[in-house]
């Protein structure tokens, strides 16, 4: 590659170079995500959907590598749909997040995947797992990923807080993926939201001066 | 059985002209000359008792358990032949490890129940294959789903119950279970009355000696099954003998 | 199954009898080496450091810290990486915590496995130890090692047990273990506890445990100040967490310039 002078995105591999977020609160939890995909630095897609549907109350945030984490968001849709009729009731969040999990450790030589669940199921409420590059998982209250989440860590852990409302968790996401989108060049577009609780999913997006936006002077 | 030996008794893979498989019909039969084995589902838990025949005087005490564990919160109690139960115990085992690995949670016990009855199912469907000599009664207790119980029969039929028998006296093991109010019992009560109803059926004429077995899953132990430790035994075998002793002294009142 | 019934299979498309659905995209190693050369973990991702152990007078302590690193970067601060695996043996991890999992799923199915039988039997410090031994070096000889080093401890016949097992398979006992900087910095700090006062008891071991792990704070710059035990004795095995320790910088105060 370092070699050929053709321009970097006839070769590169389309990489969700990019921002997201989730947060549990009381009865659910918030997800959130930039728009762009980039091949190399040309942005292949300004209004990228993230937030990906993976039963009705389970959805994931996909970071790295498109096809590797539509591919694997595909097989765990495929598996929990299967599981939902084996069981007769919606399946549970951890059984997502392990289905992911297993995926992610068993190929990790080869997948590039940073991914996030979160979702809403009647044992647990809401829940957001976290399973980065090689494959392992862990529950978290709240989490990021993706290139841009580097830049917030300093916002995050200072704005969080335990027991927010959905409208504060609403906000505390726009707000980090707002501030990445605005230092990351792999993250921007729009911010994509979404809120997922015992009745189902409200999406939301954040376009143009929607998007929050802080100091931006120098 | 008017039916023996018109030949549709040799395989399981062919009906009969009047619509049966004999194959699994004598599987059931062979759960019948079987010790009865006893489950009830209690508001906290699931009790299992086993009347487990001992035929030589020359065994161990305790050997060739009917009681099985097949994951922390699930046991098995098996009437049939003891083979066929280890086969299918195993199998029941590997399903639960497989559940944990792929989805880190233990095993709902009606996923279970479908797994090994699927299993047990696919052996009266060939030729090659006998069914199994097994009717086997599965129990859970989990926060979720609290207790649970199930019974596989030998064509691979399930269903869930609060109290069922199966094996030799399984009939006059039902006509004393459907005496209890379980559904309001704590398996701590429940545990004896198993114990009891174990004594009542066993036929001391036929069936000289047997040993009982006990064993239980619910609030109590901590969601894991595991037979009665031994003062929880020993009190439930005294219950038994003194209600068996008081039931001889008032028949000998009416003669 | 396959063994039992031949070819023939029982659900056309469907598992055999006692097996699962195939998770798609799954392939067995036969097929993976056919398609090309298979890559393999190269390096570890989520990392935890070091782990320490220490034998005292009946029984044995295991230490480690809470952090999950990401490079340099502190991603994950309250990860478990000790592990109680029955009431005679525990063990401490560094290195990938995803390989970890792996192998905490594995050990915590067959210590199931045992209870299952109920046959009075489980895993000993030492046989859970070597068998341990085993899977580490088998999985480096595949040239796919886990990347980890494991600290095994517990109470075996009365005794302390403590081993170290990394991930090429080298493997070791000693009264005293640390890994990975740990070994450089709270090696020679145990090694010196434990020759002075090889009967030392919990109490002692443990301040002796909190004194390292506080000096591993202020010399590894990938720990945390929030640390976990595991404490094996004879009356079985208990996690103690999370522990913070009092540190001190007063030091800095006399410090002005730097000559």
């Amino acid at each position: 590659m370092s070699f050929s002078t053709a321009p970097d995105w006839t070769s590169a591999e389309h990489e969700t170079g990019t921002t997201i977020m989730a947060v549990e609160y009381d009865g659910g939890v918030v997800i959130g995500a930039d728009s762009r995909t980039t091949t190399g630095a040309y942005i292949a897609n300004r209004v990228t959907d993230k937030l990906t549907k993976i039963t009705d109350k389970i959805y994931c945030c996909r970071s790295g590598s498109a096809a590797d984490t539509q591919a694997v968001a595909d097989i765990v849709s495929y598996h929990l749909n299967f599981q939902k009729m084996d069981m007769g009731e919606e399946p549970k969040v951890k059984i997502a997040a392990n289905i992911f999990r297993e995926l992610c450790y068993n190929n990790r030589d080869n997948l590039s995947a940073g991914i996030i669940v979160g979702g809403w199921d009647k044992t647990e409420g809401g829940q957001v797992y976290a399973i980065p590059l090689g494959g392992m998982l862990t529950r978290m209250p709240f989490t990021t990923g993706g290139s841009g989440s580097t830049y917030i860590y300093g916002y995050v852990d200072a704005n969080f807080k335990t027991g927010m409302t959905k409208e504060e968790c609403l906000k505390f996401v726009a707000n980090g993926v707002g501030l990445a989108i605005s230092r990351d060049g792999s993250s921007g577009g729009v911010v994509r939201l979404a809120a997922i609780n015992k009745d189902g999913v409200e999406r939301f997006v954040l376009t143009g001066n929607q998007v929050p936006t802080f100091y931006e002077d120098y | 059985m008017s039916s023996i030996g018109t030949g549709y008794d040799l395989s399981a893979s062919q009906f009969s002209p009047d619509g049966r498989v004999f194959q699994v019909e004598y599987a059931l039969k062979a759960v019948e000359n079987s010790g009865t084995a006893v489950g009830i589902r209690g508001k906290d838990g699931v009790v299992f008792g086993v009347e487990k025949l001992v035929t030589s005087k020359l065994y161990e005490a305790g050997a060739n358990k009917r009681l099985f564990n097949i994951d922390r919160h699930i046991g098995i109690a098996t009437a049939g032949l003891m083979a066929d139960s280890r086969a299918v115990v195993e199998i029941a085992r590997e399903e639960a490890s497989n559940y944990r690995y792929n989805y880190g949670l233990p095993i709902p016990l009606k996923n279970l129940t479908d797994r090994v009855s699927g299993y047990v199912h696919a052996h009266t469907l060939y030729s090659s294959v006998r069914p199994f000599g097994v009717s086997m009664i599965l129990g859970s207790h989990t926060v979720e789903e609290g207790p649970q119980m199930y019974l596989i029969d030998p064509s691979g039929v399930s269903w869930g119950y609060h109290g069922c028998a199966t094996g030799k006296a399984k009939q006059a093991a039902k006509t004393e279970i459907e005496k209890l109010k379980m559904k309001d019992m704590p398996i701590a009560d429940l545990v004896k009355e198993v114990a009891k109803i174990i004594y009542i059926v066993h036929d001391e004429v036929k069936d000289k000696n047997f040993e009982l077995e006990l064993s239980w899953v619910g609030e109590v132990t901590g969601g894991k099954h595991e037979l009665v430790p031994k003062n929880v035994y020993v009190e439930a075998e005294k219950f038994a003998k003194e209600a068996l002793e008081e039931s001889d002294d008032s028949d000998e009142e009416d003669l | 199954m396959e063994a039992t019934f031949g070819s023939t299979e029982f659900w056309r498309n469907g598992p055999q009898p006692g097996a699962l659905y195939k998770f798609p995209g799954h392939v067995n190693t036969t097929q993976a080496s056919q398609i090309g050369a298979a890559k393999r973990t190269l390096a570890p991702t989520v990392t935890g450091t070091s782990v320490l152990g220490l034998c005292f007078d009946g029984g044995v302590i295991i230490a480690a810290d809470m952090l999950g690193s990401y490079g340099a970067l502190a991603r994950y601060r309250n990860l478990s990486r000790v592990m109680k695996v029955n009431d005679s043996a525990a063990i401490g991890i560094s290195g990938d915590y995803a390989d970890y999992q792996f192998m905490k799923s594995v050990i915590e199915q067959r210590v199931i496995d045992e209870e299952c039988l109920n046959d009075g039997f489980q895993y000993t410090p030492k046989s859970l130890f070597s068998w341990m031994t085993r899977v580490l070096y088998n999985r480096r000889s595949n040239f796919n090692p886990l990347w980890n080093t494991f600290i095994v401890g517990g109470v075996q016949d009365g005794e302390p047990f403590l081993g170290y097992i990394d991930k090429i398979g080298v493997a070791y006992n000693d009264p005293t273990i640390a890994s990975g900087y740990g070994a450089y910095i709270a090696a020679p700090l145990l090694r010196d506890a434990f020759e002075a006062n090889p009967k030392m008891s919990l109490a002692e071991a443990e301040k002796k445990i909190d004194e390292c792990m506080k000096v591993l704070y202020y010399r590894d710059a990938r720990s945390l100040n929030k640390y976990e035990v595991a404490i094996v004795t004879k009356d079985g095995t208990m996690i103690k967490s999370p522990i913070v320790s009092e540190t001190n910088w007063e030091v800095a105060h006399m410090i002005k310039g730097y000559e």
